[in-house]
């Protein structure tokens, strides 16, 4: 049942995903999970938007996973992302040294999150892109998506995903430009302009 | 209208039905969810309306979801796996121990991988602020706990039974006890949260987000089993979860790992 018999291998099947649920906030969120960024790094940059619902509702309750490679394009190695106080058992924060890739956000409020991280390099045939992962109450299963940056055109366009989304959803893969660093990237679980989410097999 | 437990378990039902339907017609066994699952009315308007777009990772050995972000020993500390420690006084409750491995679909252990679980204290109250249930909080019991697999896949946690406490899906909703968990694998694909259940529960048919694995035997993957040998003697009953990871992985650059 739930003593997996690893020996053959037709009786390894997947434990099923569940919700993340409503209280997730007081155990999962880590001080300076929002700011992967090493503090002063020229390559940094803000992605902020909101997450909605199916009514155009901004989501109070979303948890986002960010992961990305570096400007050079490496995937970071580092821990450290949620580094803690061994003598209090609190979250120490970031070194602001280190780049481990990684940052987990809860929304606010008002639906709005924001992370600050380094450009993401090319990996690959594939224009850069930050890996995203969506968890909420009411979504049983997380969801994957990616934040592509405009500006490289000719990648964007090169990209093996990105060419194989159609002409009007392809949008909600790639941040707007606000100037300054600054990418707005808004995420729609449902309706109109629905963000194109991922499956991989 | 009121939404009573007679209209949910009807839904629920219907949902089953339909899945024997699929699975009869030629359909495959589904593991997870369907994220689109009214009985669970929070689903509703949070699923998306579009198919996801597949993407096979054996296509492309760059994907940065192919690798997973790292953790070490300075993102736990030592008594993370132990949410009876935490606080100055004992919590209340009757203490468990949680063990087992976490695998890949090939049965492989992951390892040094993160596991992370939060749970209700054993009143079923969680020790969140927006929680609306009257049950008592426990200044001894935060119900959070961290830990890293080890050479094996192995993850152990000490803690207390939680208890079941109602929600407000339908009148009269009861979510069966559970421990949340979070965990990684080798690769961002094969991220996982899910809840871990206790065995024989009553409320399990009566609860949407259980009954939302449609499929039988995936269903009983998440119940835990007692287990005697885990118990620790004059202090703690043992629960055995083994965890499964979904999700492709990049199988070329595990040669000898």
């Amino acid at each position: 049942m739930t003593k997996i018999d690893t020996s053959s291998p037709e009786n390894v099947l997947p434990t099923p995903s569940h919700t993340v649920g409503p209280f997730y906030g007081y155990a999962l969120p880590f001080r300076g999970g929002e700011q992967i960024a090493p503090l002063g790094h020229p390559e940094t940059i803000t992605v902020h938007g909101y997450v909605y619902d199916g009514a155009g509702k901004p989501l109070p309750d979303a948890l986002l996973e960010v992961w990305g490679p570096d400007p050079d394009g490496n995937l970071p190695t580092a821990d450290g992302s949620m580094r803690r106080d061994p003598a209090t058992g609190g979250f120490l924060g970031r070194n602001g040294v280190e780049f481990t890739g990684f940052g987990r956000i809860q929304t606010d409020a008002d639906g709005h999150w924001y992370v600050r991280t380094l450009r993401p390099g090319a990996r690959g045939a594939n224009a850069p892109y930050l890996s995203l992962c969506v968890f909420a109450r009411g979504l049983l299963v997380h969801l994957f998506t990616r934040i592509y940056l405009p500006g490289d055109e000719t990648a964007l366009a090169a990209d093996p995903l990105l060419s194989r989304v159609a002409d009007g959803r392809r949008g909600t893969l790639i941040a707007a430009d606000e100037g300054h660093g600054t990418y707005r990237f808004d995420i729609r679980l449902q309706g109109e302009g629905e963000t194109v989410f991922l499956e991989f097999q | 209208m009121t939404l009573t437990q007679q209209d949910i378990d009807a839904e629920i039902a219907a949902e089953h039905a339909a899945y024997r339907k699929r699975v009869a017609d030629g359909g495959p066994v589904e593991h997870h969810p369907r994220r689109d699952y009214a009985p669970y009315r929070s689903s509703v308007l949070r699923h998306p309306g579009q198919p996801p777009i597949a993407i096979d990772v054996t296509k492309d050995p760059e994907l940065v979801e192919l690798s997973s972000p790292a953790f070490g020993e300075r993102d736990i500390t030592e008594i993370d796996n132990d949410l009876t420690r935490q606080h100055a006084g004992e919590p209340i409750g009757e203490r468990i121990t949680v063990s087992g491995r976490l695998l890949d679909r090939d049965g492989r252990p992951v390892r040094g991988q993160l596991v992370e679980i939060w749970q209700a204290n054993s009143a079923g109250r969680y020790a969140h602020q927006r929680e609306q249930h009257d049950a008592p909080l426990d200044p001894n019991f935060t119900g959070v706990g961290r830990t890293l697999t080890d050479d094996d896949g192995c993850y152990r946690f000490t803690t207390v039974q939680p208890g079941p406490y109602p929600w407000r899906n339908h009148v009269n909703a009861w979510r069966p006890a559970h421990i949340h968990f979070s965990v990684f694998g080798s690769a961002f694909t094969q991220r996982l949260v899910t809840q871990m259940y206790f065995p024989n529960d009553p409320l399990f048919p009566y609860d949407p987000i259980l009954q939302s694995v449609t499929d039988d035997a995936a269903r009983q993957r998440l119940v835990a089993t007692y287990d005697h040998s885990l118990s620790v003697p004059e202090f703690s009953l043992g629960y055995h979860w083994d965890i499964v990871l979904d999700g492709p992985r990049a199988t070329w650059m595990e040669e000898g790992r």
